[in-house]
């Protein structure tokens, strides 16, 4: 049995709603997207019920405490099938077991969880270090990224915070959307097709004279600061690997 | 103007680089008067340098000029190098400007000694206060703390600095005497030992009264130079475990010696620093402080130096075989935490999801043990039966067999002939 899902978290909660009401057994949770319809097996579609979603969503709440409900979440915006089918069978076993079914670490489904969600966390907390705003002439500081997970709504908050008196828009150019804050709250926005090439236009080409001076400085410090004679390429790649490099000031140009 | 300010900042972060502190973790500023910056707990590395060492700080010397003339620093007075000075304001922009574009954490601000103790702690406290005060900046701050300046002055920059510092510098007071002969051990103790009774004395009172500014929330750390003089693993591990002890340190930073002079008190230049050595101290330090090992079990008279070719827990293992093999199904947690291969996670792991059922082997290896090195220390559930014991030496010749350390690239061994 397929089960098809939307791709929203809501489709995937209703999809263990469904699958509670009925128990056909083993299932696989597909994309509807990605879905190739074969003659063997039969087809669920799920469609979007909020109320059932949010039953479960109570239930889990019940089942879990708050560090793995934010692994739950992190697991899902990781975005790939493995995981929304992982994170399906996570949600049988904690419903079918008492409370405390999180520490069997034994248990594939909930080690997967533990661990997917841990390269989620990672992925935002390199966003929270390698995004580099540019200070646009109209005052706001943005930055266009490309993670591999979908972690914007994770880094809202820590931006949010650490900003607070300067407008900045930080864009994600894979997934369409960004953020937006203006000096009260935050806000998602999307930008047509133009808007989103000016974003990766490099700095030094529509910014002004003080952007490239703050550029050249920072180039230098991280020149000055690097101890030849300890040279290690491998560990330095190791820490900042080569795809984020487009993003950070010090390694462009060099 | 910009010529110039380059030109400073690349005196003064090449001269300042030496110190390794860059951590911001441990701040506990919250960005409650919408000004700028809101630390982050576990601290952020913002980049790495191609050394692969964490840029988290903005972390440069107020100025090079120094009074004093320590064999082992770049900036000693007798070297013949540029010297610059930055202004109170170019410090100040600088952080800001770096800190909004989200290049840094904060700053970690250092400084050679001008005039005095006294006037070179000043001119620091004035960055500070500027900073905190005036640009409402709530990032973090790391200050060293000037050996000598007065108490006042000292008192005052803790309520502004995040982290503040001092550094020993040499791990014995003979091998600071050879080659920094102004300074001693006392002058760094001192202060120390003041910062430390106003940390615990604004947490008394916190208890007390809610709005007691904070003092240094994110503690003190201190340096050492390792490789310079001629102390042994021993000395310099129990002079970090004294300071931990006496002095509530949150980090003690070992710094492998870069050559940079041509006295002959000192390696030559051109030598390598000791990266080995270095990472298996720190590697001491981490099972000092996670692990629950004293510092005598894996340091003593009979074993003053640690291993190169393997890390100091597998070389207490090997000499302590007779705590092995441990059952990973029915071990204390402090036991498991002492098998090669096994670390603070997955030992965690371990005791949580034992209570579900025996644990084997192949859930061993998800749950992030390194099984290959650990294999040998422990039973579970589907161990398979083994007649012989191996002594350690075969032991170790099996992992060193299997495994490849990053730091022997062409290490050529030697054939077996049988």
């Amino acid at each position: 049995m397929i089960y098809l899902i939307d791709g929203s978290l809501e489709s995937l909660l209703c999809a263990v709603f469904e699958w509670f009401e009925r128990k056909p057994g083993q299932i696989s949770i597909q994309l509807e997207k990605h879905h190739q319809p074969d003659v063997f097996r039969p087809v669920l579609k799920i469609y979007n019920d909020s109320n059932k979603a949010d039953r479960v969503w109570k239930g889990l709440q019940k089942k879990l405490d708050k560090n793995w409900m934010r692994r739950f979440y992190c697991t899902f915006l990781s975005e790939s099938t493995e995981a929304y089918q992982h994170l399906f069978e996570f949600c049988c076993y904690i419903f079918f077991n008492p409370n405390g079914a999180t520490f069997n670490y034994g248990n594939p489904f909930v080690l997967s969880l533990s661990q997917i969600s841990r390269k989620v966390e990672r992925e935002k907390h390199r966003m929270e270090a390698f995004i580099r705003f540019q200070h646009a002439e109209d005052g706001i500081f943005y930055c266009g990224i490309e993670p591999d997970f979908n972690v914007l709504p994770l880094i809202m908050n820590h931006f949010r915070d650490r900003y607070a008196d300067q407008k900045w828009l930080i864009y994600d150019l894979n997934r369409h959307y960004g953020l937006y804050y203006d000096l009260n709250r935050v806000e998602e926005i999307s930008l047509n097709h133009d808007e989103e090439k000016r974003l990766q236009v490099p700095a030094a080409s529509i910014l002004a004279d003080n952007e490239k001076l703050y550029a050249t400085l920072w180039k230098d410090y991280f020149k000055s600061t690097n101890i030849a004679a300890r040279k290690n390429t491998k560990l330095h790649v190791q820490h900042v690997p080569k795809r984020y490099w487009k993003y950070l000031t010090e390694k462009m140009g060099l | 103007m910009s010529e110039r300010i380059r030109e400073k900042l690349n005196i003064l972060a090449d001269a300042a680089k030496y110190d390794v502190s860059c951590s911001s973790s441990g701040g506990t500023r919250k960005n409650d008067n919408k000004g700028l910056g809101n630390s982050h707990a576990s601290g952020i590395c913002h980049t790495y340098t191609e050394d692969g060492r964490c840029v988290s700080l903005l972390k440069i010397l107020l100025t090079n000029h120094c009074i004093y003339d320590c064999a082992f620093c770049v900036s000693r007075k007798s070297n013949d190098i540029e010297r610059a000075a930055f202004t109170v304001e170019e410090v100040v922009s600088l952080t800001i400007n770096f800190y909004r574009r989200n290049f840094i954490e904060g700053l970690f601000l250092s400084s050679g000694i001008f005039k005095n103790a006294d006037f070179t702690m000043e001119r620091l406290l004035k960055v500070v206060k500027k900073l905190r005060l005036e640009e409402r900046f709530n990032g973090y701050i790391h200050l060293k703390t000037i050996p000598g300046a007065s108490e006042d002055l000292l008192r005052e920059a803790g309520l502004y600095a995040d982290r503040m510092s001092i550094n020993l510098e040499m791990p014995t007071e003979s091998g600071l005497k050879l080659l920094a002969p102004e300074k001693s051990h006392e002058d760094v103790k001192r202060p120390l030992a003041l910062i430390q009774n106003q940390i615990i004395q604004f947490k008394d009172e916190k208890k007390l009264i809610k709005s007691t500014p904070k003092f240094v929330p994110a503690g003190q750390s201190t340096q050492m130079v390792i490789g310079a003089t001629p102390e042994t693993d021993k000395d310099i591990m129990q002079m970090a475990d004294v300071f931990y002890k006496n002095f509530s340190l949150k980090r003690v930073y070992y710094s492998g010696y870069i050559p940079i002079s041509n006295d002959n008190r000192l390696p030559m230049i051109g030598s390598q620093p000791p990266l080995v050595r270095e990472n298996r101290l720190y590697q001491t330090d981490w099972l000092m402080r996670f692990y629950g090992f004293h510092v005598n079990e894996l340091l003593n008279d009979a074993n003053p130096q640690l291993d190169a070719d393997i890390d100091p827990k597998l070389s207490w293992a090997l000499r302590n075989l007779q705590f092995f093999p441990v059952d990973i199904n029915i071990a204390a947690y402090k036991m498991i935490l002492r098998i090669p291969g096994i670390g603070v996670e997955s030992a965690k792991k371990i005791i949580q999801a034992r209570k579900f059922g025996k644990l084997r082997i192949d859930q061993l290896k998800k749950i992030g043990v390194a099984y290959n090195r650990a294999k040998h220390f422990i039973r579970c559930s589907d161990t398979p039966y083994q007649l012989k014991d191996y002594q350690g030496t075969q032991i170790k010749s099996f992992i060193l067999a299997e495994s490849q350390s990053k730091y022997l690239k062409n290490d050529t061994q030697q054939l077996n002939l049988f």
